[in-house]
Formats: structure tokens, C-alpha cells, sequence
């Protein structure tokens, strides 16, 4: 398996306050990994440490071999090679639908207008909002924007998706839609790394489940041992947690 | 107030009159536009991210400093006096004889400058922290973000308070006669050193005035809401559906 992310010792600190502690973690190409934990465990800022969106305190991070943490390293052509979908979708509210797909490809892929409209419309269609290509985000209910904004991030064509709690954000009515685009991203073979909790879905779709606690990965295996056959008592509680809050 | 004299002074200095307004909004509108360029660039170098360490962090502080300086004297001094000090300062230190057109022009847009530069700000400042994150996300460096992203959102959002500038510097642009700029006031003045019918005159230059920014308000609502464009979308492939 060629190995997409690998992450070292990683350690992040807001001030005093360490949040990631000696993390260990890769990626393999076609991997669909989730990431679950309370809340406050440190996920986010995992995933944002990968994307750079926060600067990691300690540890390396290589991406296909290369140092992404070396000064010499071009951040901004790194970062077009990992897809983000947040939690609040973070859609650019001055462009409509078909924009928020082409104004990445346009200004940092430095795609043709005919070219990136052509691949943020393959990709609309993908998550099914090709009818809505005029319409604003304002205009648009939160798992119809969510779903713009994955077609926004596949449209740059990256080689793995990050997701940060996608579904959170929504009424339970419009969580399944959104799942279901993924579910089928899953499907095509495209490597995703997924922050959720939705628990359902990492059973069913994800290679691997990681479960993080106070700042390390507490344990990691394929969904059924971690669902099932979980070792770690904390983990097991975690998972009573949840699964009988639903 | 006699109507006979109104109508005398109209028609005898109708020409002194509208050329006075029409270098009054000259001023104005190239008075703001320049200050609104300036106060973009400004409050765009305001909110760079401050680098973690290096130089470019030293720099970015001196710069912030420098423009820190510029805004805080510039909106704690009187357009007036300013106009004293660089008109009449610029000619004394440099000997350099402005022309007062151009004196005019600059004064009023380093001013406004100074106050859009803060108006920006709070305009960048006010936009999601999530757009500068997705921004980011798909590879967009600060410049990008800006252009494509934060601006065009920042000038919808400040047209308002643009217009209000627009409006101010149209009333303002009277402390430049202290320069003998020949805007409204100073022409009204003359007129009226020459008839001596002060109030007559005076009440034409209010009546041009208020002409002059009660149109302008209106021309910019009704641009606002152009931009806002309609309030619904048409669906593609969908044409069916009525
Ligand atoms: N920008 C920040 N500044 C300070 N503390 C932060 C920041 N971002 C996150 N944290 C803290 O780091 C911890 C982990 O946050 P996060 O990664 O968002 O957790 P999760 O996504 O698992 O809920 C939390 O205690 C949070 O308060
Ligand atoms: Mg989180």
C-alpha cells in the first residue's frame, strides 16, 4: 500500500494547554479512515494540523515522502492536494453554487473558465446540486451547502478528503443526504479521512476507526474490533456513551 | 427675503454657482474614490496575518505603526487645519506650489482615506473566520482570499458607510476656501462679497447642496440593491417548473 500521510511524534499546543501529545498516524491511498472521540479530545486540530490550517508544535508530517513541515515547502500548492469539508460548510457567500466550485480551480490551479467549469459541474453532480448552480448560499439549506462544499473541495481534485464533523451541523432530517454523497465518495475509492459521530456510518464505510482520547490516539482497528471487541476501557465507555444516547 | 433678489443673484451668477458645485462634487468624487482605494489597501495590510517570528514580522509591525500613526492624525485633526499645514507647510518647506485642485484632492483623500482604512477593517474583520479557512483550504494565499473572497463581500458590506463619506466630503469639501480651492462655498462667498446679499446667496448654496446629497444618497441605495441581485435562484435543467 502506498502510504499517502505520515505523521510522527506530532504534538500541537495552544499556549500551555497541550492538545495533540506524541501522535503516531498514517494514511494509505484508498483509505477511509474515521476519527471519533469526545468532543474536546483533540480531532479537529489533528486534521487541521495535516492540512496546516494549524502549525503542528513538535513532530514531522510527510506527505508521498516529502517534509511538509520544511520552510522551503510550497504550503499552498501542498494544501490543494488535501479536500476540506468543515462543520459549518464555510461556503463563500459573494459566489453562487457553480463559483464556489471554480474559483479555487480558477485562481490557484489556474484551470480555463471552460475546464473548471466542466469538472465543478461533474462534481455538483456527484452530490446532486447541478440544478442549483445560480443559486447563493444563503439560498440553500444546510445539507444542500454542505453538499456544494464537498463538490467545492473535489473539484480541486485532491488526493484525500478531510472531513470535520460534516453532519453535525445539520437537522437530523438532512444528515442521511449528506451521508449518502459520502458513502458513495467512499464507494469510488477515494482516501478520506472522517471526523463524525456518526457511528453508523463509520461501521459501514471506514477501513479503520481511531478513536482519540485527551490528546493521543488512544486505539485504532478495523470497525468491527473497535465496535465490537474494543480493548481499551476507555474506549468501551466512550462508546456506551454515545451508542446509548442515541 | 426678498424673491426678486434671489431670482437677481440666480440669474446674474448662475454660472459662478454651478461651477462652484460642479468643483465641489469633482472633489468629492475623486476625494472618495481615492480615499476608498486607500482605505482598502490600508485595512487590507492591517489584517495580513502577523508572521510567527523573522523579519517579515518586524516589517509588518513597522508598516502597522506607520499606518496606525496615519489613521489616528489624520482623524484627530480638522480637515481645515490640515489643509493649512500641508497647502501652506508644502509650499514654505519644499517650495513646492501646490496647485489647489490638486492640494484639494489630497487633502480630501488622505482624509477619507483615514476613515475608510478603519470602516475596512472592521469590514475584513467582520467576515466568518470560516471563509478565510476554506479559503485557505483549496490553496489560496492572502492576496487571493482577499480578491475573490473577503473583498468583494467587505465593499457590499461598507457601500453604506462609503456613501455616508461620500455625502460628508460633498459638505466638507467648504473648509478647503481656506486654500481659495473655488468649490461651492468659496464661489458663494465672492457672490456675495459682490452683492453684499448674504443670506440670499447662501440659501441658493444650501438649496445646491442639499441637491447634491440627497441625489447621491439615492443613486447609491438604488446601486445596493442592485448588487443584492434578485432574491431568487432558477433552477437549472428545470425549466418546466413555473
Ligand atoms: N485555536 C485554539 N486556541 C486554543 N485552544 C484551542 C484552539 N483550538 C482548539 N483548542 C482546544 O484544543 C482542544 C481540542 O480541540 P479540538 O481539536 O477542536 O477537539 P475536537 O475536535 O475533538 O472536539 C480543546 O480543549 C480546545 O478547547
Ligand atoms: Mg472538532
Amino acid at each position: 500500500m502506498e502510504k499517502v500521510i505520515d505523521i510522527q511524534h506530532l504534538s500541537k499546543s495552544f499556549g500551555a494547554h497541550e492538545v495533540l501529545k506524541d501522535i503516531d498516524f498514517s494514511v494509505d491511498k484508498g483509505e477511509v479512515i474515521c476519527i471519533i472521540g469526545s468532543s474536546g479530545s483533540g480531532k479537529s486540530t489533528l486534521l487541521r494540523c495535516i492540512n496546516l490550517l494549524e502549525k503542528p508544535s513538535g513532530g514531522k508530517v510527510t506527505y508521498k515522502g516529502k517534509n511538509i513541515l520544511d520552510n522551503k515547502h510550497d504550503i499552498y500548492a501542498y494544501r490543494t492536494k488535501l479536500g476540506m469539508v468543515f462543520q459549518q460548510f464555510n461556503l463563500f457567500n459573494n459566489h453562487n453554487v457553480l463559483s464556489n466550485c471554480m474559483v479555487g480551480q480558477l485562481t490557484v490551479l489556474k484551470r480555463s473558465k471552460e475546464e473548471a467549469k466542466a469538472v465543478a459541474m461533474k462534481y455538483l453532480k456527484v452530490v446532486g446540486m447541478e440544478q442549483y448552480v445560480n443559486a447563493k448560499p444563503r439560498q440553500l439549506s444546510g445539507g444542500q451547502k454542505q453538499r456544494v462544499a464537498i463538490a467545492r473541495a473535489l473539484s480541486m481534485e485532491p488526493d484525500v478528503m478531510l472531513f470535520d464533523e460534516p453532519t453535525s451541523a445539520l437537522d437530523p432530517e438532512m444528515v442521511g443526504e449528506v451521508l449518502k454523497v459520502m458513502k458513495e465518495l467512499a464507494k469510488s475509492g477515494l482516501t478520506m479521512l472522517v471526523v463524525t459521530h456518526e457511528m453508523g456510518f463509520a461501521k459501514e464505510v471506514s477501513n479503520r476507526v481511531v478513536f482519540m482520547d485527551k490528546g493521543v490516539i488512544a486505539e485504532e482497528g478495523n470497525p468491527e474490533q473497535i465496535f465490537n471487541n474494543p480493548t481499551e476501557s476507555r474506549t468501551r465507555e466512550f462508546l456506551s456513551r454515545v451508542l446509548n444516547a442515541k | 427675503m426678498k424673491l426678486g433678489w434671489l431670482k437677481e443673484i440666480i440669474v446674474n451668477n448662475w454660472p459662478m454657482f454651478i461651477r462652484g458645485a460642479g468643483v465641489t462634487l469633482y472633489i468629492s468624487i475623486i476625494g472618495t474614490i481615492l480615499g476608498s482605494f486607500i482605505g482598502l489597501l490600508v485595512g487590507i495590510v492591517r489584517t495580513i496575518p502577523m508572521p510567527e517570528r523573522g523579519i517579515k514580522r518586524i516589517i509588518l509591525k513597522i508598516v502597522n505603526g506607520i499606518l496606525s500613526a496615519y489613521i489616528e492624525f489624520f482623524r484627530g485633526t480638522p480637515m481645515i487645519v490640515q489643509a493649512m499645514v500641508i497647502y501652506y507647510g508644502s509650499a514654505q518647506a519644499f517650495h513646492l506650489d501646490m496647485n489647489r485642485a490638486v492640494a484639494a484632492i489630497f487633502i480630501v483623500s488622505i482624509n477619507t482615506g483615514a476613515y475608510m482604512s478603519e470602516i475596512v477593517r472592521g469590514g475584513i474583520v467582520s467576515i466568518d473566520k470560516g471563509q478565510f479557512e476554506a479559503a485557505a483550504a483549496i490553496g489560496m494565499n492572502h492576496i487571493k482570499t482577499m480578491l475573490h473572497v473577503v473583498l468583494p463581500q467587505v465593499i457590499r458590506n461598507i457601500l453604506p458607510a462609503t456613501g455616508n463619506e461620500f455625502v460628508i466630503n460633498i459638505k466638507d469639501t467648504s473648509v478647503l476656501n481656506v486654500i481659495s480651492v473655488s468649490e461651492l462655498y468659496f464661489q458663494t462667498k465672492t457672490v456675495a462679497g459682490n452683492n453684499f446679499r448674504y443670506f440670499e446667496s447662501f440659501f441658493v448654496a444650501c438649496v445646491l447642496y442639499f441637491i447634491m446629497t440627497f441625489t447621491v444618497t439615492r443613486i447609491l441605495r438604488a446601486f445596493e440593491r442592485k448588487l443584492d441581485g434578485p432574491d431568487n435562484y432558477t433552477m437549472m435543467g428545470n425549466q418546466m417548473q413555473v
